[in-house]
């Protein structure tokens, strides 16, 4: 499940906000980078919450929490445990 | 008061931080008036030198235009210095709502508002007219302006990538039936590659998915499409964008001012809710006037916009020949590309040696290994002064290994 959900995340990633083929993995920063700036996070977090059927609070969003694909996938693991 | 010690090492730190990285912003003196031929003083200290100027929003030649300056001299005389006052205690005189009325039809929009600039514009416009329920998505590439007025508003917020159609398409479909209503915006042209945004595809999306269509044409307004009406023009959509918002600080003149134009209802409630407009003083008489009578020039030919389009495609044309990385397009907006960014800046001070003031530019302002020299034409250059500026680009090129010698100088 975790292999697959990361390949989920990245792939999103890859389709939302590469245009240059710049190669994205687990460590790679979203956020401080400008790859991922603040008006594009939303579509992250709609898509995150609609593929994995999960709520994430606004102030669950933070920056911190989608820095890295690694993060993101802390985050959602921690949502589908807590639905469990 | 209290200054502490902790703030002063703070920001001291930060100017320290942006030195190091070569990202310090340092101001040039210019001694003469604003056009093609400019008096520097650079390094500061220095004797001032002619150059040619290749790095103003000064599209059509209008800055220091005779007509320009005659009639903001008459607006002097006859009004006075300042208004001192917002617009709706006692800061309109009849000449701003003639100002107004001649730059809605020149755009071909029903009623415009004046604000003090298009960046108070584009910071008052969201605010007043979404709010939570509503969503707003924007090209990834809009003006800084666009992004500070979308923040100020409440809106849900999305972005496609730029100028792509099909993505825009996409967000427009996942959010249609989540949103009470949904704004796209964009610029006409983005004004660090000169691209056109794809306006024609842009307005048949949001009339099929009954968005509001919101584009900021301040490099466009006065020179893009037949008559210099703008990207609508250029695409052959006037009738079919909402609001347009334009700056008259860059072709109109380029002294200061913005506006808003767009539906009566649209206009209305800027004028009454806006907040910089509300809270700011009104434009000056002797821009007011300067402005109409720009707006007098722009009607009564398309010479100026045609020079300009001759001039950049003569440039284009030249700079190819001379095998210069281009990003390619049709505005006077031509970015030369050096990709690393201490070459685009050691070439920029090369040209300025030559005595051409052209400028560098890098991350953050462009991508990551996208450094430029964004040269900007205007309907004054000669073409004398467009081949010197080519063969000092060529000059330059070969001294720092971006092109051989002897490709030939094309045409
Ligand atoms: C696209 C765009 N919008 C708005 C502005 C701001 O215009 P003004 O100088 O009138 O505030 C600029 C100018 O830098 C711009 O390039």
């Amino acid at each position: 499940m975790s292999g697959e959900l990361r390949e989920k995340i990245i792939q999103f990633i890859h389709d939302e906000y590469v245009d240059d083929g710049t190669e994205v993995d687990d460590n790679t920063p979203l956020i401080s980078s400008g790859l991922v700036d603040s008006f594009s996070m939303v579509s992250l977090k709609l898509y995150l919450e609609q593929e994995f059927e999960i709520e994430i609070d606004d102030d669950e969003a933070s920056t911190e929490e989608f820095e890295t694909v690694s993060r993101i996938q802390s985050l959602v693991s921690r949502k589908l445990q807590e639905r469990h | 008061m209290a200054y502490t010690n902790e703030l002063r090492t703070r920001l001291t730190q930060t100017l320290e931080e942006l030195s190091a990285a070569g990202l310090s912003k340092d101001e040039r003196y210019i001694r003469s008036a604003q056009g093609v031929e400019i008096e520097v003083e650079y390094p500061l200290g220095s004797a001032p030198r002619r150059v040619l100027n290749f790095c103003a929003n000064n599209y059509l030649g209008l800055a220091s235009h005779p007509r320009v300056v005659e009639a903001a001299r008459r607006g002097l005389d006859e009004r006075g210095y300042g208004m001192s006052s917002v617009r709706f205690i006692c800061g309109t005189q009849d000449s701003h709502n003639e100002l107004e009325q001649r730059l809605a039809e020149f755009l071909g929009m029903p009623e415009a508002i004046l604000f003090a600039s298009c960046f108070d514009a584009n910071a008052a416009f969201f605010e007043v007219f979404f709010g939570r329920e509503d969503v707003i998505i924007s090209d990834r590439l809009i003006h800084a302006s666009l992004i500070d007025g979308i923040r100020l508003c409440e809106a849900q917020r999305d972005t496609y990538k730029n100028s792509d159609t099909a993505h825009l398409e996409k967000k427009l479909q996942m959010w249609k039936d989540k949103a009470r209503s949904i704004c796209v915006v964009t610029d006409g042209v983005f004004s660090m590659d000169g691209m056109i945004a794809p306006l024609d595809r842009i307005a048949e999306l949001c009339e099929q998915y009954g968005a509001l269509l919101v584009v900021d044409d301040s490099h466009a307004t006065g020179f893009i499409g037949r008559t210099g009406r703008g990207t609508h023009e250029h695409h052959n959509v006037m009738d079919r964008v909402d609001v347009i918002t334009t700056t008259l600080g860059k072709a109109l003149g380029g002294a200061s001012g913005g506006l808003v134009a767009g539906p009566p209802e649209i206009v209305s409630l800027l004028r009454n809710r806006g907040r910089p407009y509300l809270f700011s003083n009104a434009v000056p008489p002797a821009v007011i006037y300067g402005a109409l009578e720009v707006m007098e020039m722009l009607t009564e030919g398309t010479a100026l916009r045609d020079t300009l389009e001759a001039n950049a495609a003569h440039f284009r044309r030249r700079m190819e020949a001379a095998g210069f990385t281009l990003v390619q397009g049709e505005s006077p907006i031509v970015p030369v590309m050096f990709g690393d960014a201490r070459l685009a800046a050691d070439m920029a001070r090369s040209m300025l040696d030559e005595g051409i003031y052209v400028i560098g530019f890098s991350h953050p302002v462009v991508p990551m290994g996208k450094a430029r020299i964004r040269v900007q034409l205007s309907a004054s250059h000669t073409t004398e002064q467009i081949d010197h500026c080519v063969e000092a680009f060529i000059r330059c090129g070969e001294k720092h290994g971006v092109i051989k010698k002897d490709v030939g100088a094309g045409s």
